[in-house]
């Protein structure tokens, strides 16, 4: 299939990009590394009239440390992530969690900016960013602000990235230390998860002092599981009791043909477990 | 129209072409590189993977106008003077094809897993292939081939070609 035609557009910088965005009104669509977009437009579920490419846009791409800090460009590949010794250092369940999308040639392509900007409940990007507690920088024509991780997400294919505004980095604080583990549950290996979960832990003389958890298609966003957070929280790490069987609590998970609700929320529990055993036996 | 100069197989092109044309469109219609084949509408099998700047893609998900400045390399572009690339011919000696639809894609992305792995175990040659399918084989020779390949081509540099031009 054919995508319905557009013009095309590739500035070499925000300010350029922005600018295109803003002439071009609702009708025009980014393009980051296209892995979700390209489907839509051969589908002709969307049919924009102009397209904004960011491949040309050099700032937008990369990953450094700024002091506490690591800040991941949006435009950066999905492979540039698993590959960063860096990311594996301070931010690992990212990489775990990258290193579990699709397969090596869309990673080639795949950027963490589209990626969390598309929004798809079932992307494996999301859980890990809430439960790294991510910041997302986002600009627009009124200049760059910054929204924390568990405002990002708003609905199904909805985030704080509004009309003519871009998101241009991801800031994590620096996770070094930690440990953690990405769980994701699929038949066919490279598809999309039917339910994933993302934990990390800091653990302190045996004692998990703290926890995060990020829950993959449990919901019309990803979300964090806090119930177990806090169950997990103050536990010795060698007997985490029943903490883990709280993960389905406050969620609301979709059925289709995959599985229906009450088996999501049975894989939630088990992955969840699973999540936490290997995380801690690393 | 947009003008784009794209390198295939270590020829330079530049053609207008429309903006959403696909790049395997382009490879196959405009340039001529029928070898690279379409196999899904969902870009799920994997048969249209090429390498864009030596790194695996499917190229059906890409536009061409995305690959302007690249370089691509095709399954047309790896056999040197006429001689089978290793990779090739392991698939010949290991019958890793039945009907060959799917032998494009499987080659190409069977380099791009050597070349980041060039040791690979079973496992990994499996988790390397996961974005491509067969409809034919079962995977078992396929997986047997592009072991054996590994092991005779980890120190050539006939690996590699489409490394060898600038980026
Ligand atoms: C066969 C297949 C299997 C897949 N399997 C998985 C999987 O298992 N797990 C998973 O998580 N994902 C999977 N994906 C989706 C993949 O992760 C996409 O790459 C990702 O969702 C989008 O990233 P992208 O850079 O390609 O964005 P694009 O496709 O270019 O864009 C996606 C959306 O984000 C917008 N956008 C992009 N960048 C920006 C920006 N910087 N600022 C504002 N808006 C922006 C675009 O306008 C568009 O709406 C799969 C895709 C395919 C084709
Ligand atoms: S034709 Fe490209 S993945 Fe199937
Ligand atoms: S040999 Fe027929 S699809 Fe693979």
């Amino acid at each position: 299939m054919i995508p319905a035609a557009f013009d095309y557009l590739a500035p070499t910088s925000v300010e350029e990009a922005l600018a295109a965005l803003a002439e071009g009104g609702e009708d025009t669509k980014v393009l980051g590394g296209g892995q979700s977009l390209l489907p839509i437009l051969r589908m002709r579920l969307n049919a924009p009239e102009r397209v904004v490419d960011l491949r040309r846009i050099d700032e937008l791409r990369g990953i450094r440390e700024e002091g506490d800090h690591l800040v991941i460009g949006a435009m950066t590949r999905y492979s540039d992530i698993v590959t960063s010794p860096v990311v594996r250092l301070h931010a690992a369940l990212l990489a775990q969690a990258v290193e579990e999308v699709a397969d090596p040639q869309i990673r080639h392509r795949g950027t963490i900016g589209g990626a969390l900007v598309h929004a798809d409940p079932a992307g494996d990007v999301g859980a890990p960013v809430l439960a790294l507690e991510a910041d997302l920088v986002i600009r627009g024509p009124g200049g760059e602000h910054t929204v924390p991780s568990n405002e990002f997400f708003v609905d199904l294919f909805e985030t704080a990235v509004g009309e003519g505004e871009l998101l241009t980095a991801v800031r994590i604080p620096k996770h070094t230390g930690w440990v953690s583990h990405y769980e994701k549950f699929v038949r066919v290996k490279h598809q999309w998860s039917i339910v994933a979960v993302a934990v990390a832990l800091q653990v302190e003389a045996g004692t998990i002092a703290a926890a995060r958890v990020g829950l993959t298609n449990m919901g019309s966003t990803p979300l964090r599981a806090r119930a177990v957070e806090t169950a997990l929280q103050g536990r010795p790490a060698s007997d985490v009791g029943d903490a883990c069987e709280r993960a389905a609590e406050g969620t609301n998970p979709p059925s289709d043909l995959n599985g229906d609700a009450d088996y999501r929320r049975h894989l939630a529990r088990v992955l969840t477990r699973r999540a936490v055993t290997t995380a801690l036996g690393d | 129209m947009t003008r784009v100069h794209v390198t295939v197989d270590g020829v330079q092109y530049s053609d207008d072409i429309e903006p959403r044309m696909l790049l395997v469109h382009y490879l196959r219609e405009v340039v001529g590189k029928v070898g690279t084949v379409i196999g899904c509408d969902t870009s799920n099998c994997g048969a249209c993977t090429v390498h864009l700047d030596g790194a695996s893609v499917k190229s059906c998900n890409v536009l061409a106008v995305q690959a302007d400045g690249h370089e691509v390399t095709t399954i047309e572009g790896i056999a040197v003077d006429g001689e089978l690339h290793p990779m090739q011919q392991a698939f010949h000696e290991h019958h890793a094809l039945q009907c060959g639809y799917c032998t494009p894609g499987m080659i190409m992305q069977a380099l791009d897993l050597v070349r980041e792995n060039p040791t690979p175990s079973e496992e990994e040659i499996r988790l390397g292939l996961e974005g491509n399918l067969c409809r034919c084989t079962g995977y078992q020779n396929i997986v047997k081939a592009v072991a054996a390949c590994a092991s005779t081509m980890e120190t050539s540099t006939t690996a590699r070609p489409e490394r060898s031009a600038a980026r």
